[in-house]
């Protein structure tokens, strides 16, 4: 081992020891919220749907809002090209997300929990369904009322997007609201809500079962625990890994790499590619002291070797992001049918390669102006390829 | 009456009249029809007590919501950049080839509709496709003819 | 008292109501901040973001519309990003848009194209998107135009025709770069539950949504020396004109109106507020009839309330959504069409011309009057009874063509026949007017004494609540009238469809209380019309409706019933209220639409 930093560890929690849920529900539900809460504070979990919201803050948020209607929903819209770990949860270990979703009822006062599946997954619902069912009987067992129902979505990955979410499980177009305020306060049908990821209640499991520190102890500062990483493109061996966050891109590659990884796509679509020269560099997790460059994210690598066109996968991505943006704001509908449109009139000719840099500055304005994070995040992807592999956009 | 009527009243019945129950409701629908048509969507803003504009303009937003005539088999291939990368291109052609029909086509005999889709969540195991809610993965062409193969024989029978 | 908190906006210390938004704060502080699809009719979209601002600390711009004042809150309205993020953002607009601004029918008046001018966009080399989508213009109807390839998806429309009209004839559909502002499936406008109202025209900023013009072919009927063009102006138009003109909102412009359309080469000039008198003793008479029968003669086929039925989107609205609940409406035609009803037959009978000779024309602060004269049943003449109808708008663009400065213009009085009128045809121009019109008549009528409120204005059916409500108690009635001895004549005015759709409720449920009432399709009644200037905003038709009061309370007369025109009518021509001359020319009747 060259040097200790960012090893590459891996962490076996999430899809094992499930069959201890029922206990675990029981004890927890035992506890106060306040210690619950305080638990997940001090575990320092933070939102395994890429954004890092720290799950303890959302849920004290919640529990403290005003407001005799409150619901806890699972998002299971894993749209995000390249990611495809929550499927994977809610196959072999539903249980796990079922439990932590009742928990959190318990905290923050709900009756009503929601799966909102995407609509991709609807061969799912059949089993999750009988895991529901069976939970719903030990629920009632020990004397608790919550329910637990699947909402499936059909279509629109906007919809992972917590407020879109809202919008279409009551019945609605997918358009993400303007926040303020945020769904702690206003949510689903307007009242208080705690909106989680499927990973991110699968963790909160391991956190009741074993406590905080031992999901505090894995990782880095400000990154703690285990993440679900979601590996494919030129690898050998793409799959479902669990890793320690904070480990090092280059660590990944030598892992994953098929060794003539030319970029790595962190984060989907909606993240970042970082080329070779930017591997050592770059860590992943959250924003903190890390040094170098470091990048959250849901968990979706996405590695490409040197037969492939950043071009062409740049290409991509904008057809994906014309596509599935919602249309409402400004910057967002028509800044991605630029992008789009734009970096083919470059590539034929038809635009200077100058045009390139008028692109990179819409995608600033998409940053800073969409009005929810699909438009703002687009920039990450087009301005990480363009910058690095700007040859090949022209040429 | 048309049959929609009953479906929709069954539906109603089951999820309710209120606008949180649209999608179950427009999905309970394209279940049974595959698609969404201009009498179904009347039929479901009246039982709802919704605007038809409003059935309409929020159905078109799901991708999953077909408004127009489909096959009793819909097939959606993955478009998004693994399954590109891993030839998406070779399983639409073979598709084509063995259905004789374009993307976004659907047989005249109205038993296969052939679409793109975006992620489906199967990158680790590209390229994938759906058949209705079926999910095949590591597609490659010779696969592909297996599995419509033993669809195009199901459904003469 | 609401809690005041602190803010700052650009450097501007600040202390604003709490709830209000940066958008109000900073109109507080004289900062004004462009919008787009803000208006104040409307509910808050946050969208177009054009009116992003700075908050200091914060990575990302907010909308100014949709964000709420917090304490300590810094904001800057005009930094450098603000700026440049704006300026962005319309030159996307611009790409998405057909701008071909010369040859634009909003050319001038287009929001758009005034922030383009604003910010200088002077470069825009996106590359241009409406071209490559191939939309066709929406040209069926005759009262509206809609052009996908000049609308920029604020969604103005659609929050106007479902949260101000509730009729959702438009919605938005498809997503991402399909995303649109659609019928159901995409159908045409004629084809569709629109009622023609003409409110997403005021609200829409661009050339998208625009009235179908009838400009030239007035022009060529005015030129042609063979014809004889009489020209009918509709209450609410000179209390809006003026707008059009350069005057403030609520700027009376009756005299010059009249004068700029004598010089415009209308052959005779008349007012629709002679109709709009003839109304008010039909309409009257047909619901003193339904109450006699069910009060009286205890008739169960009679229905009531009765609905009155002057507002042509609001006819349209029920036909298609309340198809089962016709009957309540009152069978009288609106003003327009009696007007135009009488002109080819009366009129030309009195100046001995050839109604075939007769061009009539209508100045009407409505889009769904062109709809309603093209409507099959509307030839009770034998001919078409209105020929072209031409909104507040369209009479302004005429008057500035033929260089009439308006301003200068003296005032002039309505030709006769058919140009004398009461206050009472007047206030029909406003919610609640013909309630009060008559009222006025219905009540003396019955009792032979003047409505007890006083100089006659009713107050309680003013106003500009979406719903309101009067009870007028009937006591020692005129012979003839004694079962109405007693009884409370209950009464509701509803504006906007969004308040319609309320009372019918009502009435679909049986649980209506009312015996009478009126509804007009547009907010603040037709002198917020889709047919008048733009823009339109709860202040501006305040003042329209203070001017319409004001005139009222000016005439020599305040009631229908004293129209000693309307008088001679009955005399010479009509015989009596609902009598076989009335039925037939006065008189319509209502089809059932669909549903969609």
């Amino acid at each position: 081992m060259a040097f200790d930093t960012y090893l590459l560890k891996r962490a076996d929690f999430i899809f094992k020891d499930e069959e201890d849920w029922k206990n675990i529900l029981t004890r927890t539900l035992k506890l106060p919220p306040n210690a619950i809460i305080n638990e997940l504070m001090s575990s320092e979990l933070k939102g395994r749907g890429g954004a890092g919201f720290p799950t303890g803050l959302k849920w004290k948020l919640t529990a403290e809002a005003p407001g005799n209607e409150k619901y806890i929903i699972c998002n299971a819209d894993e749209g995000e090209p390249g990611t495809f770990k929550d499927r994977e949860i809610l196959t072999l270990v539903p249980h796990k997300v079922l439990t932590a979703m009742a928990v959190c009822a318990h905290v923050i006062g709900a009756q009503q929990g929601y799966i909102y599946l995407r609509g991709e997954y609807k061969y799912l619902v059949e089993q999750l369904n009988q895991a529901i069912d069976e939970f719903h009987t030990i629920c009632q067992s020990l004397g608790c009322q919550f329910t637990i129902r699947i909402f499936l979505g059909s279509g629109a990955y906007i919809c992972g997007e917590e407020t879109a979410l809202f919008e279409s499980m009551e019945g609605k177009r997918g358009e993400p609201r303007n926040k303020p305020p945020y769904p702690t306060q206003v949510g689903y049908k307007n009242c208080p809500t705690v909106i989680n990821n499927v990973e991110t209640l699968a963790h909160a499991f391991t956190i009741f079962k074993y406590g905080a520190k031992k999901f505090y102890d894995l990782g880095v500062q400000y990154s703690r625990g285990s993440k679900l990483f979601s590996v494919s493109g030129d690898t050998p061996k793409p799959g479902i890994y669990e890793l320690e966050l904070g480990m090092s891109l280059e660590d990944f590659v030598n892992e994953f790499g098929d060794g003539d990884t030319k970029a790595v796509q962190v984060g989907g679509a909606s993240g970042f590619l970082v080329p070779r020269k930017k591997f050592k560099a770059t860590a992943i997790g959250y924003k903190g002291k890390l040094s170098g460059i470091s990048l959250p994210t849901g968990g979706s690598m996405m590695l490409f070797n040197s037969s492939r066109s950043m071009y062409n996968v740049l290409d991509n991505y904008l057809e994906f992001f014309r596509e599935e943006s919602c249309g409402q704001c400004t910057p967002c509908r028509v800044g991605c049918q630029q992008l789009y449109q734009g970096i083919k009139a470059v590539k034929r000719g038809e635009k200077p390669a100058g045009y390139l840099d008028k692109l990179l500055k819409l995608t600033e304005t998409m940053k800073l102006t969409a009005k929810c994070g699909l438009g703002q995040s687009v920039a990450n992807s087009f301005s990480s390829i363009v910058e690095n592999f700007r040859e090949e956009m022209i040429y | 009456m048309n049959p929609i009527n009953d479906l929709i009243k069954q539906l109603t019945e089951q999820h309710g009249r209120k606008r949180e129950s649209l999608l179950p409701i427009l999905q309970g629908v394209i279940e049974q029809e595959k698609y969404l048509s201009e009498y179904a969507m009347i039929e479901i803003a009246r039982a709802m007590d919704l605007p038809t504009a409003e059935v309409y303009g929020t159905a078109t937003f799901y991708s999953f919501m077909e408004h127009r005539k489909a096959g009793t088999y819909i097939i959606r291939v993955c478009k998004t950049i693994t399954c590109s990368m891993k030839g998406k291109n070779q399983i639409l052609q073979t598709i084509e080839d063995m259905l004789k029909i374009s993307l976004g086509e659907t047989t005249p005999d109205g038993r296969f509709s052939l679409l793109q889709t975006n992620c489906l969540g199967w990158c680790h195991k590209a390229p994938a496709m759906l058949i209705n809610d079926e999910v095949f993965t590591d597609l490659t062409p010779e696969k592909v003819r297996e599995i419509l193969k033993t669809f195009l024989q199901t459904t003469q029978n | 008292m609401s809690t005041k908190i602190n803010i700052n906006i650009n450097g501007i210390a600040l202390e604003v109501d709490q709830g209000k938004t940066i958008l109000e704060a900073a109109d507080q502080a004289g900062i004004i901040i462009p919008t787009l699809c803000y208006h104040k009719d409307l509910c808050i979209a946050g969208n177009c973001r054009v009116c992003v601002v700075e908050l200091i600390g914060q990575k990302r711009l907010s909308a100014a519309c949709a964000t709420p004042c917090e304490e300590g809150m810094e904001i800057r309205t005009n930094s450098l990003h603000v700026r440049n993020s704006r300026k962005h953002i319309i030159e996307l607009l611009l790409s998405e848009h057909r701008a071909e601004c010369t040859s634009c029918y909003k050319n001038g008046n287009c929001e758009l194209q005034k922030l383009a001018s604003d910010y200088k966009i002077v470069t825009q080399d996106f590359i241009p998107l409406a071209q490559q989508k191939k939309y066709t213009i929406d040209q069926f109807s005759p009262s509206i135009l809609k052009d996908d390839s000049k609308c920029i998806r604020c969604q103005r429309c659609v929050r106007t025709c479902a949260g101000l009209q509730g009729v959702n004839a438009l919605s938005v559909a498809h997503k991402g770069d399909r995303m649109k502002i659609t019928t159901f499936f995409e159908k045409a406008i004629t084809e569709v539950v629109c009622t023609n109202c003409g409110q997403c025209i005021n609200h829409c900023p661009t050339g998208a949504l625009v009235e179908r013009n009838y400009i030239e072919e007035v022009w060529d009927a005015i030129s042609d020396p063979e014809l004889h063009v009489v020209v009918q102006t509709a209450p609410a138009v000179r209390v809006g004109l003026g707008e059009e003109m350069g005057f403030p909102p609520g700027e009376r412009v009756t005299g010059r109106m009249v004068e700029a359309l004598k010089r415009l080469g209308f052959n005779s000039v008349l007012d629709t507020d002679f109709t709009a008198d003839l109304t008010i003793i039909e309409e009257g008479t047909e619901l003193l009839e339904r109450l006699k029968k069910t009060l009286k003669e205890k008739d169960p086929s009679v229905k009531l309330p009765m609905a009155t039925s002057c507002s042509p989107g609001w006819i349209k609205y029920i036909e298609h959504l309340y198809s089962d609940c016709l009957e309540h409406l009152s069978t009288c035609k609106s003003p327009q069409q009696m007007f135009g009803a009488l002109v080819k037959t009366y009129y030309a009978e009195s100046r001995s011309l050839k109604p075939e000779k007769i061009v009539s024309v209508s100045i009407m602060p409505c889009t769904a009057k062109k709809f309603e004269a093209a409507r099959p049943e509307m030839h009770a003449s034998g001919y078409t009874d209105v020929d072209y109808v031409l909104t507040t708008r369209e009479l302004a663009i005429m008057i500035k063509q033929a260089g009439i400065d308006f301003a200068k213009l003296p005032e002039s009085s309505f030709d006769r026949l058919m140009g004398q009128s009461s206050g009472a045809g007047v206030i029909f121009g406003a919610t609640g007017g013909v309630m009060e019109a008559a009222l006025r008549t219905v009540y003396e009528l019955v009792t032979g004494r003047e409505v007890p409120f006083e100089k006659l204005n009713i107050t309680p059916v003013r106003g500009s609540e979406g719903i309101r409500e009067a009870c007028i108690k009937i006591e020692n009635p005129q012979e003839g009238w004694e079962f109405l001895d007693g009884v409370e004549l209950r009464c509701a005015v509803a504006h906007g469809l969004v308040h319609a759709k309320q009372l019918m409720d009502q009435i679909k449920a049986g649980t209506s209380p009312y015996h009478f009432i009126e509804i007009m399709a547009c907010p603040g009644g037709c002198l917020g019309g889709g047919g008048q200037p733009i823009p339109t905003n709860p202040e501006i038709r305040a003042k329209r409706t203070e001017a319409i009061y004001a005139e009222d309370e000016e005439m020599p007369l305040r009631k229908s019933h004293e129209n000693p025109e309307v008088l001679l009518l009955y005399k010479n021509f009509l015989g009596h209220p609902l009598g076989k001359k009335s039925h037939h020319l006065l008189h319509t009747s209502y089809i059932e639409r669909n549903r969609y």
